[in-house]
């Protein structure tokens, strides 16, 4: 039916290079007025930039833009503003120490601030909103802020306003309530972009939706005729069967008993809500949920760099057939542990040492034939990365960040290497020797790209980083490997060698930790999973036997509990 | 339209091609600002080859026996040593992003801690001080720890609730300056507040040009060895040691640091020790080898000036040779200028503040370039 | 000690503070836009050397008095906002380190004025300093006589360019805290991205902040010289106190009607010890004036500390001060 009108806004042919990267190639798009468009697309496949040149943040290399069948060029945000288009960025745009009046006032010519308040309430009755115009924005919360910005664009007299992923911070209410605020403002005349890769939210809410994929816009098609299948496929491109070895776990012994962690962030706001579960040597656990529910929380708590209000992280450190000493034990004690059965020999009996002379049991003791098997356990909580690494714990973690925390962007394969490792010896100076050879051996075993172990890793691209990164933690053959989006924004071949890489240290018996946000991969790749909502576990699913289904509910769910806080 | 982007990386040539560009201009506006402000050469034009003859001048007597007997040359590398030793100082704070611009306070207060122990404890060597040169290491231990705690101060306020660092040691400076009147007040009584030259802690000269005892090789010699020994050292610390790296990591992000278990407090503490306490080197250098004596102008804006030398050479001690030697040389043929002209004395400042705009400038076109697009910004041409 | 010492005094550490009053609201109103201008010292000292060449140039003339305060204001202004305006293109548009460039232009700054103001080819100290005073002290100057007959010298200080000082102040407050030129100006320091994305042309808030800034600060340097200290030596001390303005930027937690009572404080510290002897009772050797001296800057780090350590948001440097601003970066 929107066909029949005639487009409020067209993208023709929109390319847009970062370098050598190609953001947007070739992308066509229009707008009509009245409705909701939401453009689909996977992690890092061009969508925002797309919009960011919309919104004067970007300048296109290529291409056209029109606003009501007229050419335009948008420079700057101001330019997008005079052609009433808004936008409402994923990381908020907010002064922190102004208030939300203030905020929404900004850089508007000729109004005065005394009336700020009044046309803000006027907006927020219109169309549903909840806001305090005299709240600093430091003291709102997420749900707030995102608000204040959607205020900020209609008060500004938006007439096309675009979300960049505007659920990916809320709850299931706020974004029920979000949805119906966008619905009136689309029966009021108004056009809305809403930028997502959530199937559901554009199956709920939008009149027609734009799937693109890998910087190219693949489709546009009215929801109505769209099934989740269908959408799916155009966003992956051709359905790629996930043939990820899955061997069954070796062995699985419990390697961290996580027991009721409690954590707040730097606001106060709670993020980790009596988390508990165990991982096990030997198989690769799957952390799903919607981003920011507790993920990055969880992991760096366990990593030592998220300080926690209650709760244990227990690492357990099963040593077998260790041979028996008397260097921490006395004969007498020796003996008696052996009548109670606590030691084998190298072949497995029990040994007992009934009927053998004292110097005979210090013979057998003393050349090894006494063996028992050891579980030594550490909290490891309150400790610091160092401190964990001086117990002798090998933990590996391959943070979500990666040039920003997990590498150094402007060192080279070299240096980074050594961040793990340049403590090593007693030396005042670092070996640069054995990193340059680690280095020069991922680059050859993992096929990194590079110019060469100086070339600051800044200078690779998205899926080479990854393997510099990956390969240093995995060289330490780690006990446990916790990796957070380890394939967030890499290619097939790139994200296939860091599945296998993942698979052979679960061979190797570390326990693995997989936080993922494609279920497919997850469904494919992990033992099991466990489901994370708001800073909960809502389930811990075998992931052989789980439906997607199952799993999008337990993303998802909320408890009561959530809802009378909310009603407050 | 022209837009902007940042550079992936730059031929090294082209670089110093930029540089070298920026460096020509920045000397002819200088020749440009002499017409305006040099009366003599406005009468003259054909003086302004003298003009940049200066710049030589300035750094070699011309009627000099030897290179031993070569004052202006050997003033040249002990100003070249002293700001050297200070734009060194600041380095490993700089490389951690702690903007340590209290240099002059921290080096000041090395010069009046070497000071106080020679004016307090000097000359007492049947007493206390036996022999009389055990004063020197005193003195430097005195300008060693003295600088370290005016570096100390605002660092443990920066890692424990993040003051700002630039504000801070600002301010320290000043107290540093005030606390050096107050002494000369309290050890001069006549009121001058002028302190003459101690007797005692003078370091030994270092007698390479034994025709001539005073030849300003022996005098200036000792300096600038051991601040080409403190350079080789710092460069050898902050790319070989562990010190060195952790610095760099906690400089580039905090937050990697923290993922590898650094403890960033530490590191910020532990350097910026060391940078005050080189600070104070320098201050022992500035009390015992040259003025042994203190005034609130000892380090005459070094503290200030070694920040740009720091911030020119990339941070990198090495090149920091090479920089603290341009400032000097500019800073000497304007001098040389002012003789010959017979200006103002503050003219060399004028000539290194025209300088520095200009490489200063000059980063931006090694860190960025300029792409043009048409107007209609349809098609980027490269 | 009479009330016309005390009055004295007061108003002693008034006119004298008036000098940084000038320094700091410039320097704050160019923090607010992010950029921390470590050229003040060398910004007021050009202010200064401005002012100085114009009324070296007029101040002797037959122009009406009035004519020759605002030609002296007008050209101490300009000169010093034309400092202001290398400084930005250097860290605006060139995106130069901030702290690199601002020292670089007191260094320049100080050298200029001292070869300026010691050429006697073209300062002439009678037209700039002896004949010009009269018309900037309007209208104490007409009953000075009354004033010292009434112990009340202190007072023929007080000028044209003191109450312009405490009028800039209230109206840069004003402006800042009031208005929505202050509004999107204290959004760019605050977030320079935010502010961009809301349609603010950043760089030339940026440049017109600093500008005009400077100009305010660079009066400092002219008051300083020509009506506070009417010294042929004035300018030599003058760097210090541009360094002494950034001090009480911090102090008044970047406030600029703060500045005024601020300024007072910083007066009283840096000029009571001459005072305190007058006081009967109290004896001041010679060694405490340096430690008076000192204070200022002590109390100026109290604050510093003080506000970090309670970590009130509206009490920190502006969030983005020290750092460039580039649209596109990645």
């Amino acid at each position: 039916m929107q066909n029949t009108k005639k487009p409020f806004l067209e993208m023709k042919n929109i390319t847009k290079c970062f370098g050598e990267v190609v953001a947007n190639h070739g992308v066509n798009l229009d707008v009509y007025p009245g409705e909701v468009l939401a453009i689909l697309g996977e992690n890092g496949c061009g969508k925002t930039t797309l919009m960011n040149m919309l919104s004067g943040i970007y300048f296109p290399d290529e291409g056209h833009i029109l606003v009501d069948g007229k050419e335009v060029v948008i420079r700057d945000p101001k330019d997008a503003f005079d052609l009433k288009i808004g936008m409402i960025h994923q990381h908020f745009k907010l002064v922190d120490i102004f208030t939300a009046a203030e905020n929404i006032d900004l850089g508007i010519k000729g109004s005065s601030l005394k009336t700020v308040n009044a046309r803000v309430r006027e907006i927020a009755d219109r169309y549903g909103f909840n806001i305090d115009p005299e709240k600093k924005v430091y003291d709102m919360s997420v749900s707030e802020k995102q608000t204040v910005e959607i205020i900020k664009v209609l008060y500004r007299g938006a007439d096309i306003l675009i979300l960049d992923e505007p659920t990916a911070v809320l709850t299931l209410q706020e974004i029920r309530k979000l949805f119906a605020i966008l619905r009136s403002m689309v029966a009021d005349g108004k056009s809305v972009i809403i930028i997502t890769h959530k199937l559901n939210e554009v199956l709920e809410v939008s009149d027609r939706v734009a799937i693109m994929r890998k910087g190219e816009h693949i489709a546009t098609v009215n929801t109505s005729e769209a099934t989740e299948n269908m959408l799916t496929e155009m966003m992956v491109g051709k359905k790629i069967s996930l043939n990820i070895d899955r061997s069954e776990p070796l062995d699985p012994q419990p390697r961290l008993e996580i027991t009721g962690l409690e954590a707040l962030n730097p606001e106060g706001i709670p993020v980790l809500k009596n988390v508990s579960f165990t991982v096990n040597g030997g198989e690769i656990l799957g952390i799903a949920g919607i981003a920011g529910s507790g993920q990055k929380e969880l992991l760096e708590a366990i990593a030592g760099l998220q300080p926690l209000t209650s709760g244990s992280i227990v690492f357990h450190n099963p040593k077998k057939n260790k041979p028996v000493t008397f260097y921490h034990k006395s004969f007498k004690r020796v003996c008696e542990l052996a009548a109670a059965g606590a030691f084998h020999d190298p072949s497995g009996k029990p040994v007992s040492f009934s009927g053998l002379s004292k110097a005979q049991i210090m013979q057998l003791v003393k050349e090894g034939q006494v063996l028992f098997n050891e579980d030594e356990a550490m909290n490891l909580r309150d400790k610091t990365p160092l401190e964990i690494r001086e117990l002798g714990v090998r933990l590996s973690f391959v943070p979500e960040d990666r040039l920003g925390m997990g590498l150094v962007g402007s060192m080279g394969i070299t240096d980074n290497m050594m961040l793990r490792s340049y403590r090593k010896g007693h030396s005042f100076f670092v070996d640069r020797k054995k990193p340059q050879e680690l280095g020069k051996r991922i680059i050859e075993e993992l096929e990194v790209v590079t110019p060469g172990v100086r070339t600051p890793v800044r200078r690779l691209s998205g899926g080479n980083v990854q393997k510099v990164l990956v390969g240093r933690e995995i060289s330490s053959s780690p006990k446990v490997l916790m990796a957070a989006y380890p394939v967030r924004g890499l290619d097939i071949n790139s994200s296939y060698t860091i599945y296998n890489l993942l698979n052979k240290q679960k061979q190797n018996g570390a326990a693995v930790v997989f936080v993922g946000e494609d279920l497919d991969v997850l469904m494919a790749l992990c033992d099991r999973i466990v489901v994370m909502n708001s800073g909960t576990i809502t389930g811990i699913v075998d992931a052989r036997t789980v439906q997607k289904e199952e799993l999008g509910a337990l993303m998802t769910k909320t408890y009561p509990t959530d809802t009378a806080k909310e009603a407050e | 339209m022209i837009h902007l982007a940042k550079r992936d990386k730059i031929h090294p040539a082209a670089a110093w091609g930029i540089r070298i560009a920026a460096f020509v201009l920045g000397l002819l506006v200088c020749g440009l600002l002499a017409f305006l402000m040099i009366d003599k050469l406005r009468n003259n034009p054909a003086k302004i080859s003298d003009f940049y003859l200066s710049f030589i001048n300035g750094i070699s007597s011309s009627n000099a026996a030897n290179i031993w007997m070569n004052r202006k040359f050997w003033v040249f590398l002990k100003n070249l040593a002293l700001l050297l030793c200070v734009a060194l100082a600041l380095t490993p704070a700089f490389r951690m992003r702690f903007w340590n611009i209290g240099g002059e306070g921290q080096t000041l207060i090395g010069v009046l801690a070497a000071i106080a122990v020679s004016f307090y404890m000097g000359g007492k060597g049947k007493t206390a001080l036996n022999p009389e040169w055990v004063i020197i290491p005193l003195m430097l231990v005195a300008a060693v720890i003295a600088g370290a705690l005016w570096a100390l101060i605002p660092a443990l306020f920066k890692s424990k609730w993040n003051t700002n660092e630039t504000l801070f040691t600002l301010m320290m400076n000043y107290i540093a300056i005030e606390l050096v009147s107050y002494f000369l007040i309290v050890w001069v009584p006549n009121g001058s507040s002028a302190l003459g030259e101690l007797p005692y802690g003078h370091m030994p000269d270092l007698v390479v040009y034994p025709e001539k005892a005073v030849a300003p090789a022996n005098k200036y010699l000792l300096i600038v060895l051991i601040v080409l020994v403190v350079s080789v050292l710092l460069f050898v610390y902050l790319s070989r040691s562990k010190h060195g790296y952790e610095i760099s990591v906690v400089g580039e992000s905090e937050r990697t640091a923290r993922y590898i278990g650094i403890n960033v407090k530490k590191v910020t503490i532990r350097t910026m020790i060391l940078s005050g306490a080189l600070c104070g080197l320098a201050g022992f250098l500035i009390a015992a080898c040259l003025d042994h004596s203190v005034n609130t102008d000892s380090v005459g804006g070094q503290g200030f000036t070694a920040i740009m030398v720091s911030w020119l050479a990339n941070f990198n001690p090495l090149v920091m040779i090479f920089t603290s030697g341009i400032i000097v040389f500019l800073n000497q043929g304007a001098s040389q200028i002012s003789t010959t002209f017979n200006v103002s004395g503050a003219f060399p400042s004028v000539v290194i503040g025209v300088m520095l705009f200009f490489i200063i400038g000059s980063e931006f076109f090694i860190r960025y370039k300029l792409c043009r697009s048409r107007d209609e910004g349809k098609e980027k041409v490269k | 000690m009479s009330w016309q010492n005390w009055l004295n005094f007061i108003i002693d550490a008034l006119t004298f503070g008036a000098t940084f009053m000038y320094g700091s609201t410039g320097e704050i109103i160019t923090e607010k836009s992010g950029h921390l201008n470590l050229g003040i010292p060398g910004i007021m000292c050009m202010g200064g050397a401005g002012g100085c060449l114009m009324l070296s140039l007029v101040g002797g003339s037959s122009l009406p008095p009035f004519l020759i305060v605002i030609l002296g204001i007008l050209a101490s202004f300009l000169t010093a906002s034309l400092m202001g305006a290398i400084y930005c293109f250097l860290t605006v548009t060139l995106r130069s380190n901030q702290n690199v460039t601002g020292l670089a232009l007191t260094t320049f700054g100080v050298g200029l004025m001292k070869v300026i103001m010691s050429n006697k080819n073209i300062i002439n100290v009678k037209n700039y300093l002896v004949i010009p005073k009269e018309y900037y002290r309007w209208p104490f100057s007409l009953i000075q006589k009354d004033l010292q007959a009434a112990d009340l010298a202190a007072m023929g200080g007080l000028g044209i360019m003191f109450f312009l000082a405490v009028a800039i102040a209230i109206i840069a407050s004003y402006v800042l805290y009031h208005t929505k030129v202050g509004l999107n100006l204290r959004a760019i320091g605050e977030n320079a991205a935010t502010a961009d994305a809301a349609g603010i042309n950043v760089s030339r808030y940026k440049y017109c902040a600093t500008i005009i800034g400077s100009g305010i600060a660079g009066l400092g340097g002219l008051y300083y010289i020509i009506d506070y200290m009417v010294s042929q030596e004035a300018y030599l001390s003058l760097e210090a106190f541009g360094w002494l303005s950034i001090a009480l930027v911090i102090f008044v937690l970047w406030r600029p009607h703060l500045t005024i009572p601020g300024s007072f404080i910083f007066g009283i510290l840096f000029s009571c010890s001459s005072f305190i002897a007058i006081i009967p009772g109290i004896t001041v050797t010679m060694a405490a004036k340096p430690l008076l001296r000192m204070l200022p800057y002590v109390v100026t780090v109290l604050v510093l500390i003080i506000s970090s350590i309670r970590n009130k948001r509206e009490n920190q440097p502006p969030a983005s001060l020290g750092v460039n601003y580039f649209r596109e970066e990645r």
